[in-house]
């Protein structure tokens, strides 16, 4: 199906605001039946004082636009949008925000689901943690995630 | 060619960067990785288990068989953990 949506990618250490972003995706239009939006928060487990986000700069703008644009393409969505954090974001504070709009909620649910499943396997972000008595560590990628992103691959 | 590291790949190579001339028999991503293992025990100690490495060619995901050229820009690092 032809898409004409424009999906919004955002990376940046600025943090993120889920109303105002929905607000964008309704505004001036009528035929948006749903939102649907995941944000991934950072949790203090066990002392953790700080998570710090490493990106490639380039293609992980490169690699967020083009997991929209599939979104875009598999869904009829009415908006898009994909906003990610980097450097050093504290206990409680958003990491990743994925927003989706369409006329009907299925599209909407699904397509926030394959995008942030697909995004945590797809895009070039590195997660540290750094914990309150001075240790550092990166964190290692999960098998589980690599099942997620699995379940929505098509054949080619 | 250049080269980028990413996370604890640039933090045992200690360089973020650089700028090589590899051999003309280096054709591939592996090929790469084995001849930039060589030139310091920050890369040896990098690259010492290649399956915990992964690779872009022009900031595109890359397989070991991905052929590499001079002018490209190829990238080492984790699997990525965003999101």
């Amino acid at each position: 199906m032809a898409t004409t949506v424009q999906p919004l990618v955002r990376v940046g250490e600025a943090g993120f605001d889920l109303a105002a972003e929905s607000a964008r995706l309704g505004a001036g239009r009528t035929d948006v039946g749903g939102l649907a939006s995941f944000v991934g928060l950072c949790r203090g487990d066990d002392g953790l004082a700080a998570l710090v986000l490493e990106h490639y700069p380039g293609m992980t703008e490169r690699a967020l636009a083009a997991i929209a644009d599939e979104a875009c393409a598999r869904w009829p969505l009415t908006g898009c949008t994909v906003v990610h954090r980097i450097g050093r974001i504290l206990p409680g504070e958003g990491i990743v925000l994925v927003l989706t709009a369409s006329a009907h909620r299925l599209a909407a649910l699904e397509s926030c689901a394959f995008l942030i499943d697909w995004l945590k396997t797809s895009a070039p972000f590195w997660k540290r943690e750094e914990f309150a008595d001075g240790a550092a560590r990166w964190v290692a990628a999960k098998a589980s995630d690599d099942a997620a992103a699995a379940r929505w691959r098509q054949p080619d | 060619m250049k080269i980028l590291y990413f996370a604890w790949v640039r933090q045992r190579i200690g360089l973020a960067a650089e700028d090589v001339t590899p051999p003309a028999a280096v054709r591939d991503v592996a090929g790469l990785v084995a001849w930039l293992a060589t030139r310091s025990p920050g890369h040896a100690s990098a690259f010492a288990d290649p399956r915990q490495i992964r690779a872009a060619v022009n900031q595109e995901f890359a397989t070991a068989e991905a052929p590499v050229a001079a002018g490209d820009e190829v990238a080492f690092f984790p699997p990525v953990t965003g999101g």
